[in-house]
């Protein structure tokens, strides 16, 4: 009885996230290609994903690489890209916080946009999910999507090496972030976040070692924040 | 060329980052609320940063030594404009590439 409804809630989690599949694997494939370019080998390309498994975090990172930035900094910034995975986890613990500690372990690996977003509006709309059904669940919405991730990323760097460093593809990341960030624009704390940190980020561009992006992504952040705070105190 | 040391730094730190930020409430907060205010800013993290890494890629590119580009220019507004009305991250993407290399066929 138990066996068949977490073999039925697993289905139901790659049955939802499948629809990712599409993003996923231009996404894996793009990073490939831009990480070889940039002059990484096919095995430390297909590694990058395999350890990190974070493609914003990825192109964050590649990107302030090939800039030549201090590691620090390319530290802070791509893991300022991933603090957002914290959000993710803190508001996965009600649901699956009560699963084992090696549970949680593999989760949290697996915590990425597509099985977040997944899950939390499963468990949202179906309070009456068990623990283990939620944690089967959660493993089923990653099924279809991460082992795509480090497929498609190895497709990827090899097609990369087969292309000519000249083709100029430098523009690939600023491009893949501006249609990642545009749909995440939906409130108006969401579009003055963006701007202000886009503006901020122009306005401190001499700053050394690039920390004016994360001076500016911070700013960003503030400003979102301070707009949400205002617009719930006027919904109150 | 990305320096060898950098780089496994990099994936290794990164890594080691990406899953303590993972595991960090699940793993050892346990059940327990976290303060509104700082739910807040985590929301805002990934369009604070990215709009900062994109715009002095967009007006200033590394490639053309800062120079101001229109095919760059125009590519990321071609992008922009797909993603805030048609939502969809990898058609935005092609439209913004091939708006990139038409704009530099032509110009050139």
């Amino acid at each position: 009885m138990a066996y068949t409804s977490l073999k039925s809630a697993y289905h139901a989690g790659i049955r939802d996230s499948a629809p990712f599949m599409l993003v996923i694997a231009p996404f894996a494939m793009l990073f490939g290609v831009l990480a070889t370019e940039a002059g990484l080998s096919v095995f430390e390309t297909l590694t990058f994903s395999i350890v990190v498994i974070a493609g914003a975090a990825q192109f964050t990172a590649l990107q302030l690489m090939t800039e030549e930035a201090p590691t620090l900094v390319v530290l802070a910034s791509a893991l300022a890209v991933n603090l957002r995975m914290a959000m993710y986890s803190a508001s996965l613990t009600p649901h699956i916080g009560a699963a084992s500690l090696w549970q949680r372990a593999i989760a949290a690996y697996f915590t990425v946009d597509q099985s977040y977003a997944v899950s939390i509006t499963k468990y949202e709309t179906a309070p009456e999910m068990s623990p283990q059904e939620k944690i089967a669940y959660f493993f089923g919405t990653v099924t279809p999507v991460c082992p795509l991730w480090w497929i498609f990323t190895l497709v990827g760097a090899i097609v990369g090496e087969a292309i000519p460093a000249s083709f100029a593809l430098d523009f690939a990341v600023p491009i893949t972030f501006l249609a990642i960030v545009a749909p995440a624009l939906r409130t108006r704390a969401h579009i003055g976040a963006a701007i202000t940190a886009a503006f901020l980020s122009l306005l401190l561009f001499s700053v050394p070692f690039n920390l004016g992006i994360l001076l500016a992504g911070m700013g960003g952040m503030m400003v979102g924040a301070r707009i949400e705070a205002m617009t719930d105190e006027g919904a109150q | 060329m990305i320096d060898r040391t950098e780089l496994w730094s990099v994936i290794i730190g990164l890594g080691i980052g990406s899953f303590a930020l993972r595991f960090a409430f699940t793993g050892l907060v346990g059940d327990r609320q976290l303060p509104v205010w700082l739910m807040r800013h985590l929301r805002y993290t990934a369009v604070g940063i990215l709009p900062a890494i994109i715009a002095p890629a967009v007006l200033w590119p590394a490639a053309t030594q800062g120079d101001f580009d229109l095919p760059r220019v125009s590519a990321a507004l071609v992008t922009l404009t797909l993603g805030l009305v048609w939502k969809n991250v990898v058609g935005s993407i092609i439209g913004g590439i091939a708006t990139l290399y038409a704009l530099q066929i032509l110009l050139n």
